[in-house]
C-alpha cells in the first residue's frame, strides 16, 4: 500500500430512489488519492461527477463499497463522526461561491474553523487573514461578498477551503461560474496552494483547459471511470 | 452558550434591519395588548372593589346568634331548631371589645353603631329609614358622611340628624326642618335636619339617617348596650382573615365584606378570566408570527444552512442559531412593547381619580416582566420547530452540487 495515499475507495457503488425507479449513479468505482496531488475529474454532465464528490466528501454515503480516509472508515462511520471528520480533514470549492452574506470576507474564511470550535479566535483571525494574502485579497478582508467581484468571491471560497489545513479539497465544477481569465487566476491560485501548501486537490470539470493544469486526470462516463 | 451561534444570529438580525424592525414591531404590538389587558383589567377590579367597600364597613362585628342546642334525637323524635328570639339582639359589654379592636392588625377605624328601623314622618309623607346612631367623631369613618355633605353640617347635636339626599327629596326636606321618627321600639321623637348628604348609593341616599349615639339610645330603648360594632380595614381584600383574627379575640360574631358581596367575586373572576384569553391570543399571535417568519427566513437562507453544515457546522450550532433570532425578535420586541405600553399609560390618571367615562387603567397592574419574560418564553418556543428544521437540512440539496 502506498504510505503517500490519504484516500482510497474500493467497489464503490451508489443508487438514488427506490423500487422500479431506482437508478445506479457510480457503478464499481475504484480510486485513490494521494498526498500533494492535482486530479482532474473529467465527464460530461450526468456521468456521477459531483456525486463522486459528494461522497468522498461526506456529504453524502455510497450504496455499496468501501470508503477510507486518513485511515477512518467513513462507510461506516456515524453522521456526527462524518461532519466531525469534513470539518477537520477536507475542504470544498463549489461552482457558486456561497459565502455567507452577512460575513465579511476574513469571517468567511474562519467560518469552517469557528463553526467547529463553537467561536472565533485571534488565531483564527490571524489564519484567515494568512489566506486572503495568499489569494491577493488582502484588501478586502472586511469587504462583504456583496462588495465583490465573482472571482474575488471564489478566491474568497478558495480561501475557506483550506482555512482548517485539509488534507484534500474537492472542488466541483470550481470555474464553473468564472469568465476565461479569471478561471485561469483560480486555477494559478490552486495548483500554487497545491504545490506550496501539499493540499490534495480532487477537481470536477468538463473543460479541458482546466484538465490540462492537473497532473492526473480521472475520467467517468455512465457511472465508470473509463480512464484513471 | 456556543458564542458563535450569538454572533451569527445578531449579525443576521443586524443585517436585515427593516425586516427585524418589522417583526420587533409585531411582538413590541403584541406585548402591548398584553400589558393594556392586565392594566385594564385590574384597574377595573380595582375601582369596582374601591367602589364596593368605600362606603361599607369591611367587617361587621354582632353578637352571634344564640339558637339552642338540640340535646337529644331518636328515630320517633322530630328535632325543629327555632331561632331565639326571646331576647334583643345587642352586645351588652362592648366596652372591652373596643381597645382589643383597634389594636388589631391591619384595624384602621373602629365605630360602635346602635341601629334600628324608624319611619320619618313629615304631615301626611312618611318614609321608612334606617337609623345609625354613631358617636361624633366615628360619622365618617365607615361611610364618608362629611365628604358627601352637599348641605348643611355633619355636626350631630342631641336633637339634630344628617339624612340622604333622596329621602330629602321625596319628602321635601331641606335643612333646618323638623321631622319626627317613630322608631320600631315605639318611640316617637322629633329631629331638626342639620345636613344632607349624597353617597352615590341609591340605598343609603334614600334610607340612612345618622343620629347621635345617645339619642339613638333614648329612641331604640337601649340604655346600655350596642347593635354592632363596623370595622374598616386595610387593606380591604384582607378583611377575611382579619374578620377571623377578630371573631376569636372578641367572642363576637364578625363578617367580612366579601361575605356579603360573593356576586362581585364571581364577576371579576369571570372579568379576570376573560382577559387572559385575550392574552393567550396575544401569545398566540406573537408564536404563529415569528414561527412563519422563522419558517419564511428559512427556506430563503436554505444554501446558507447548507454551506455552513458541509463545512462542519453540527445540528445543535444550527439550531442554536436559529432559536437565538427568534428569542431576541422576542426580548427586544417585548421590552420595547413594554416601555412603550408604559410610556402610553403614564397619563392616565390613577384609578381613584378616575372622572365619569375614563378608563379604569393601572398601569401599576400591567404585569410587565410577566408579559416580557412569557413572550420571551413563547418566542423561544416558536423557534424551536423551525429551527430543527433548518438542521435538518441536506446540505447537498440546499447547495444544489
Amino acid at each position: 500500500m502506498n504510505p503517500d495515499r490519504i484516500l482510497s475507495v474500493n467497489g464503490l457503488t451508489k443508487y438514488f430512489g427506490q423500487g422500479t425507479g431506482e437508478g445506479q449513479v457510480l457503478k464499481d468505482i475504484d480510486l485513490a488519492i494521494t498526498s500533494s496531488e492535482m486530479t482532474a475529474l473529467l465527464g460530461p454532465s450526468g456521468s456521477g461527477k459531483s456525486t463522486l464528490l459528494n461522497i468522498l466528501g461526506t456529504l453524502m454515503r455510497a450504496t455499496a463499497g468501501s470508503h477510507e480516509m486518513l485511515g477512518v472508515d467513513l462507510m461506516h462511520a456515524s453522521a456526527a463522526q462524518r461532519t466531525e471528520f469534513r470539518s477537520k480533514h477536507l475542504g470544498f470549492v463549489f461552482q457558486f461561491h456561497h459565502l455567507l452574506p452577512d460575513l465579511s470576507a476574513v469571517e468567511n474564511v474562519m467560518m469552517p474553523a469557528a463553526c467547529a470550535a463553537g467561536r472565533e479566535s485571534r488565531t483564527m483571525r490571524d489564519r484567515a487573514s494568512e489566506l486572503l494574502d495568499a489569494v491577493g485579497l488582502a484588501d478586502r478582508r472586511e469587504f462583504r461578498p456583496a462588495a465583490m467581484s465573482g472571482g474575488q468571491r471564489q478566491r474568497v471560497a478558495v480561501a475557506r477551503s483550506l482555512m482548517n489545513s485539509p488534507a484534500l479539497v474537492l472542488a466541483d465544477e470550481p470555474t464553473g461560474n468564472l469568465d476565461r481569465q479569471a478561471a485561469d487566476h483560480v486555477m494559478e491560485l490552486l495548483r500554487s496552494i497545491n504545490e506550496t501548501m501539499g493540499t490534495s486537490f480532487l477537481i470536477s470539470t468538463h473543460d479541458e483547459h482546466i484538465a490540462q493544469q492537473c497532473q492526473r486526470r480521472v475520467e467517468l462516463l455512465d457511472g465508470r471511470i473509463i480512464r484513471s | 452558550m456556543n458564542p458563535y451561534a450569538v454572533k451569527l444570529a445578531i449579525r443576521h438580525l443586524l443585517s436585515h434591519p427593516g425586516q427585524t424592525a418589522l417583526l420587533m414591531a409585531g411582538v413590541a404590538l403584541g406585548v402591548g395588548v398584553f400589558i393594556f389587558m392586565s392594566a385594564l383589567i385590574g384597574g377595573l377590579a380595582n375601582l369596582l372593589t374601591l367602589r364596593t367597600v368605600g362606603s361599607i364597613p369591611h367587617v361587621v362585628l354582632e353578637m352571634p346568634d344564640r339558637d339552642p342546642a338540640i340535646l337529644s334525637s331518636g328515630q320517633d323524635v322530630q328535632a325543629v331548631l327555632q331561632k331565639d328570639l326571646s331576647r334583643r339582639n345587642q352586645i351588652a359589654i362592648w366596652q372591652p371589645a373596643m381597645p382589643i379592636i383597634e389594636t388589631t392588625a391591619g384595624v384602621t377605624a373602629v365605630s360602635p353603631q346602635i341601629r334600628g328601623s324608624a319611619f320619618v314622618e313629615r304631615g301626611q309623607a312618611v318614609a321608612p329609614v334606617g337609623v345609625i346612631g354613631v358617636m361624633q367623631d366615628k360619622l365618617s369613618v365607615i361611610a364618608d358622611i362629611r365628604g358627601a355633605l352637599i348641605e348643611g353640617s355633619s355636626n350631630l347635636p342631641p336633637d339634630g340628624i344628617v339624612i340622604g339626599s333622596r329621602l330629602a327629596s321625596d319628602l321635601g326636606l331641606r335643612v333646618g326642618q323638623v321631622v319626627r321618627l317613630n322608631s320600631d321600639r315605639g318611640r316617637s321623637r322629633s329631629f331638626r335636619i342639620g345636613g344632607i348628604f349624597s353617597l352615590g348609593i341609591a340605598s343609603a341616599d334614600r334610607q340612612a339617617v345618622y343620629m347621635n349615639f345617645t339619642a339613638a339610645r333614648a329612641l331604640f330603648d337601649l340604655p346600655s348596650g350596642i347593635s354592632r360594632i363596623e370595622v374598616k380595614v386595610e387593606p380591604a381584600t384582607d378583611a377575611a382573615p382579619i374578620a377571623q383574627r377578630l371573631g376569636r379575640s372578641t367572642g363576637l360574631k364578625a363578617t367580612a365584606w366579601t361575605e356579603d358581596n360573593s356576586q362581585l367575586f364571581e364577576g371579576l373572576d369571570a372579568q379576570a378570566r376573560t382577559g387572559t384569553i385575550i392574552k393567550a391570543f396575544s401569545l398566540i399571535t406573537i408564536i404563529v408570527g415569528i414561527a412563519s417568519a422563522m419558517l419564511l427566513s428559512i427556506v430563503r437562507r436554505q444554501s446558507e444552512i447548507g454551506i455552513m453544515r458541509a463545512m462542519g457546522a453540527s445540528r445543535s450550532l444550527v439550531i442554536s442559531i436559529f432559536v437565538l433570532e427568534g428569542t431576541l425578535i422576542g426580548f427586544i420586541g417585548a421590552i420595547v412593547g413594554a416601555a412603550l405600553a408604559w410610556l402610553a399609560l403614564l397619563p392616565l390618571p390613577p384609578v381613584t381619580e378616575i372622572s365619569s367615562g375614563g378608563l379604569p387603567i393601572d398601569r401599576y397592574q400591567g404585569d410587565f416582566l410577566l408579559a416580557i419574560a412569557l413572550t420571551t418564553l413563547a418566542s423561544m418556543l416558536a423557534s424551536i420547530l423551525p429551527a430543527r428544521n433548518a438542521a435538518r437540512i441536506d446540505p447537498v440539496e440546499a447547495i444544489g452540487a
